[in-house]
């Protein structure tokens, strides 16, 4: 009798533990440490918020997620995705802010077999020639929003433009996105040197003496809230100045603090902005700002997309988060609730969505955040994937 | 080509050297009086800007923010050469290099714990906001200039502190025969002690200057550290005098390759190859500089040691 009760209870505790190992294990790769780490945990806040909206659970697994940090390095990133994968109970790759991270550590995965999901990273190669059927991009591709900025300088009618831009993969796609589209004349064009360069008193100079119209750039993370301040202090404030992904959510805050009014109602493009009018992007918004105190970056907005995104393939495959092939065909339908409303992958597996001309503004509480102002580009899909063989 | 716009890209030069010309100034006394390689050097600096970014903060004031904050990294540099640095002096410069880089690391965990990963940015005071006009068309930031005016006053200060006092006089006897001023009774500790602390200050007044233009930051150290050490070499190591005039020819340098190198390469090669070339070029122009200086002058342009 005992005996029995005894069998029943250990086979009873078996299943239990068998039933606890149901579980989905994401690793997360983003920059914790070094000066980029403010993206990076803007992000890692972003997909454990989503983790808790989704109450810990995709389908009936239990989702884990293991966070690396790529120190800002495409070695570092590259061994840290080497770690997950050898690990060998990474069932998804996410994350990569860096286009040369992401380069670097992209092999690591895809050769494993296992699927990929960048959560801002989208260098072109990679849309490209290079583009490959476990790989997806759930941000944009690079060349895709200085796309937009250059339409956005045409509907203005400038005609003369100042190009800064760091002289890095990311940098260079930038700068071939707004030429590709903006039709008056580039009257000087400084790719500085990334990341050690963080003054531009030489460049500013030249952009006084070559008086354009409005002037374009692209620095993230620390270097555009160091970037505009000295912007206005080299006196160039009557000059326009048109950005992408240099005036955000982490930026403003700081720019906020230092009091630096002349980036007030400056435009850019983006793909979201925290006041896009859908339910999913409202309560992520809300409860973000309710949990950490600050609006979300878009790099948290990509981030919490692709937790949602991995979610709808999980449940779509019933939970075979090993079968490769049947993930990757839920994936590519892009069936969850994205904070930018409609998006759908082409067949490079980047998204094709709209762009939005947006303008730093104050809100109701006094803060600076940004609000959308019109549409750049409708319904776009990136350049390079006709080069895409899938 | 306006001669305004020579002459503004000459005071970015400048402005840059004597930034250069603070961080070098303590790294070669170090290196130069106790022999020892101090990466950490760009760490204080970094503390420096938080310092002062955390007083300014506090106090609304800029200037009382920098007044505050000097002590204060004047202080943390000689803990930190008590604590951790003076047990350095006897060892291998391998041993100084990996300890100090441990110390880089430390330190850059402590500031994240402390301020966190954002770091701070501070406004510019109002009277240093906005350009002033100088004659021939010139108009120039006048926080800038404000930073060439206190780099020009510090080494004038400097150049009176070792060439007129007796501080000054230890210090250059210490640079060229540590032993024999041991040996003529003098507190070599105590005055390690108060050359680190020295040079600690000036790295942090480097950082406290810069934070206003960019923010204080993780890591900001690193970034210019390396370009402090280049000018320590182009220099000669010890020599106050050397280093100033290594920091402005490697500000000049730098600025003018920036400033025109693209337009010169773009007579030369398709405007392509010149974008790419003319940024890669430019920032490799002052290791140009070191390494013809190392070959001709391997003791730098103004070597203190002699022995």
């Amino acid at each position: 009798m005992i005996k029995q009760f005894f069998t029943a209870a250990v086979i009873l505790i078996l299943m239990s533990t068998t039933a606890l190992a149901e579980s989905i294990k994401i690793g997360f790769v983003t920059t914790l440490t070094t000066g980029a780490a403010i993206i990076g945990v803007d992000q890692k806040k972003a997909v454990d918020l989503a983790v808790e909206h989704i109450g810990g659970k995709m389908g009936s697994l239990d989702v884990k997620i293991v966070y690396e940090d790529d120190e800002f390095n495409p070695q570092k990133g590259k061994q840290k995705t080497e770690k997950l994968i050898k690990s060998g109970d990474i069932d998804i790759v996410a994350g990569y802010i860096w286009s040369h991270v992401l380069l670097a550590s992209a092999p690591v995965v895809l050769n494993a077999n296992k699927i990929l999901i960048s959560a801002n990273a989208g260098p072109s190669p990679l849309a490209g020639k290079n583009c490959h059927k476990n790989f997806f991009n759930i941000s944009w591709q690079n060349d895709q929003t200085p796309m937009a900025l250059g339409e956005v300088l045409n509907q203005r009618g400038i005609k003369s433009l100042y190009i800064l831009a760091p002289n890095y993969a990311a940098g260079k796609d930038m700068v071939a996105g707004v030429e590709r589209t903006f039709k008056g004349k580039v009257v000087g064009k400084d790719m500085t040197t990334w990341p050690t360069q963080i003054d531009w008193s030489a460049e500013f100079t030249k952009v006084k003496s070559a008086k354009p119209e409005a002037v374009f750039t692209f620095y993230p993370g620390k270097h555009g809230a160091a970037f505009l301040k000295q912007y206005a202090q080299a006196g160039l404030s009557s000059t326009p100045l048109y950005s992408v992904y240099t005036l955000d959510s982490l930026s403003l805050p700081r720019l906020q603090q230092a009091k630096m009014t002349g980036v007030l109602g400056t435009t850019m493009t983006q793909f979201w902005s925290p006041d896009m009018d859908n339910a999913q992007n409202k309560r992520f918004v809300a409860d973000f700002k309710k949990k950490y105190g600050s609006y979300p970056s878009f790099y948290a907005a990509q981030a919490y997309d692709s937790i949602f995104l991995i979610k709808s393939a999980v449940e779509a495959t019933g939970g075979k988060v090993s079968d490769t092939n049947a993930m990757r065909a839920a994936l590519e339908k892009a069936n969850f609730p994205s904070v930018r409303g409609k998006v759908r992958f082409g067949n490079n597996h980047f998204p094709i969505q709209n762009f939005y001309s947006r303008e730093v503004v104050v809100d109701s509480e006094g803060k600076w955040t940004t609000k959308i102002t019109g549409v750049a580009l409708k319904d776009h899909q990136d350049v390079y994937a006709k080069h895409c063989k899938l | 080509m306006e001669i305004s716009f020579v002459v503004e890209q000459l005071l970015n030069g400048f402005q840059l050297g004597v930034l250069l010309f603070l961080l070098a100034a303590g790294l070669t006394l170090v290196f130069g009086i106790m022999d020892l390689v101090n990466l950490a050097h760009g760490s204080i600096y970094m503390i420096g800007a938080f310092f002062a970014a955390t007083m300014t903060l506090a106090l609304d004031s800029f200037i009382l923010g920098i007044i505050i904050a000097l002590p204060m990294t004047l202080v943390l540099g000689m803990v930190l050469e008590f604590i951790a640095l003076r047990t350095l002096y006897s060892r291998g410069h391998m041993d100084q290099v990996l300890a100090t880089f441990g110390l880089i690391l430390f330190l850059n965990e402590l500031v994240r714990i402390i301020w966190g990963p954002a770091g701070l940015a501070i406004p510019l005071p109002l009277l240093l906001d906005g350009s002033i006009s100088l004659p021939l068309g010139i108009v120039y930031p006048t926080y800038r200039m404000f930073i060439i005016l206190i780099g020009i006053i510090v080494a004038i200060g400097l150049y009176y502190l070792v060439s007129k006092t007796r501080l000054g006089m230890l210090i250059r006897a210490g640079a060229s025969n540590r032993t024999m001023v041991g040996a003529l009774g003098i507190n070599i500790r105590l005055l390690f002690t108060a050359v680190f602390g020295l040079g600690a200050m000036l790295a942090g007044l480097a950082g406290m200057l810069i934070a206003p233009i960019n923010q204080a930051q993780i890591g900001m150290g690193e970034d210019i550290l390396i370009l402090a050490f280049v000018v320590i070499v182009i220099g000669g190591i010890g020599s106050i005098r050397g280093a100033f005039i290594a920091a402005i020819v490697a500000g000049v340098i730098d600025t003018m390759g920036r400033a025109f190198l693209d337009v010169l390469l773009l007579a030369l090669l398709p405007a392509n190859a010149a974008e790419a070339a003319g940024p890669a070029l430019s920032s490799m122009l002052i290791y140009f500089l070191m390494a013809v200086v190392l070959i001709f002058r391997p003791q730098g342009l103004f070597p203190a040691r002699n022995g």
